[in-house]
């Protein structure tokens, strides 16, 4: 069913959010810590799991690639509700402190991925 | 007309469904007769969705974008965090679990190098531009890595409401400048594969702004960039606050 599918990734969402709190609490931090990447870790597990259990279906899957889908969409209106009035009015302070460590590390992006290649875990 | 509104804003999130999918009926339409699809639909559709957030503000003044104008108000719910980051878990499915081990460490190194950098980069800006108190140079250095990380240490080091103010708006810069800039320098950083996905993740950080420009890049790097960027923020208060101001401290006491 469709709905497990959605509940699959809602459980995951939930339980990996959770695990972000939990640890920017005991880390002393007023912020969530990956709680994302958790989830998106944990939703890897599952699946592959299921997967092997047999009990992974494509409707099943269908419920999660609604969502993934919706990815796009849900950036837009992200977009949409982004205060820019407030960004680009700012004045140099934030413009040139939001602007310029920006180049500067996507400046360093190549040779980064250059020493991760080179040093394969 | 009143009923309208009220109808509207009852069913914002509805609303904002269809108004999305107009957007992205015109983006396509521009990509395809304006540029023969070189710049992506998607692209075009989130710098709209950025012209009417800009339209929104100057109309009424408040912070929301387009969602402080009430038959709006349901672009908040669907363009909050809570769907941003049900949409990003669930573009996990498919991932590939080699390749995230794989850069596991060199996106974890990155998330250092990323925090730490910025947070100079943005501290000597302060300094240049005539800051002279710790507390200031670390807030607005600390917005330079992302808007939570701004006022959560402005916050925590006590720092006034105007410098947490700038803080943000640094954090909005930046996560409108990664958004829109992804895409046009994608292909110059050799930016096409997972793997320099979680790198780029992780130097850059602001979930949003990666987020956004890896899907206007190539959709399907945008799980291995949010991978390491949902990170950045909470590695971000986790050494502003402490070490980072520590560091400032000890030069600008």
């Amino acid at each position: 069913m469709l709905i497990k599918g959605v509940a699959l990734l809602a459980g995951c969402y939930i339980l990996g959010q959770l695990l972000g709190e939990t640890l920017g609490k005991l880390l002393h931090v007023d912020a969530n810590v990956g709680g994302v990447g958790f989830a998106m870790i944990l939703l890897i597990f599952s699946q592959n799991w299921l997967e092997k259990q047999g009990k992974f279906n494509a409707e099943m899957e269908s419920g999660i690639m609604f969502w993934s889908k919706m990815y796009i969409p849900v950036i837009v209106e992200m977009s949409a509700v982004q205060n820019v009035r407030v960004a680009l009015s700012s004045g140099a302070i934030a413009l040139l402190a939001g602007i310029i460590p920006v180049v500067i590390c996507i400046s360093l992006l190549p040779l980064v991925s250059k020493l991760a290649k080179n040093n394969p875990q | 007309m009143e009923y309208i509104t009220t109808l509207l804003s009852k069913n914002g999130l509805i609303f904002a469904f269809l108004i999305t999918g107009i957007i992205i009926f015109i983006a396509d339409f521009l990509s395809k007769k304006l540029t023969n699809n070189k710049i992506p639909g998607s692209a075009i559709a989130i710098f709209l969705g950025l012209v009417i957030a800009y339209f929104g503000g100057i109309v009424t003044g408040g912070n929301k974008g387009i969602a402080d104008i009430k038959e709006f108000s349901g672009f908040e719910v669907m363009g909050g965090a809570m769907f941003r980051d049900f949409t990003i878990v669930s573009t996990a499915m498919g991932v590939s679990f080699s390749v995230v081990k794989k850069t596991g460490l060199a996106g974890i190194v990155s998330l250092f190098i990323g925090v730490v950098l910025t947070f100079l980069c943005g501290s000597i800006i302060a300094v240049s531009l005539g800051y002279t108190d710790a507390k200031s140079i670390t807030t607005i250095g600390a917005g330079a890595c992302t808007f939570v990380v701004g006022p959560v240490t402005g916050a925590a080091v006590g720092a006034s409401s105007d410098v947490i103010a700038i803080s943000i708006a640094t954090g909005l810069v930046k996560s409108i400048l990664v958004t829109i800039g992804t895409p046009l320098i994608a292909r110059s950083i050799g930016l096409n594969n997972p793997s320099t996905a979680m790198i780029y993740g992780g130097l850059m950080g602001t979930t949003s702004g990666v987020a956004a420009g890896l899907a206007a890049t190539d959709p399907k790097l945008v799980p291995y960039g949010a991978m390491t960027a949902t990170f950045y923020t909470g590695l971000g208060c986790l050494l502003c606050p402490s070490v980072l101001y520590v560091l400032i401290n000890l030069f600008f006491a």
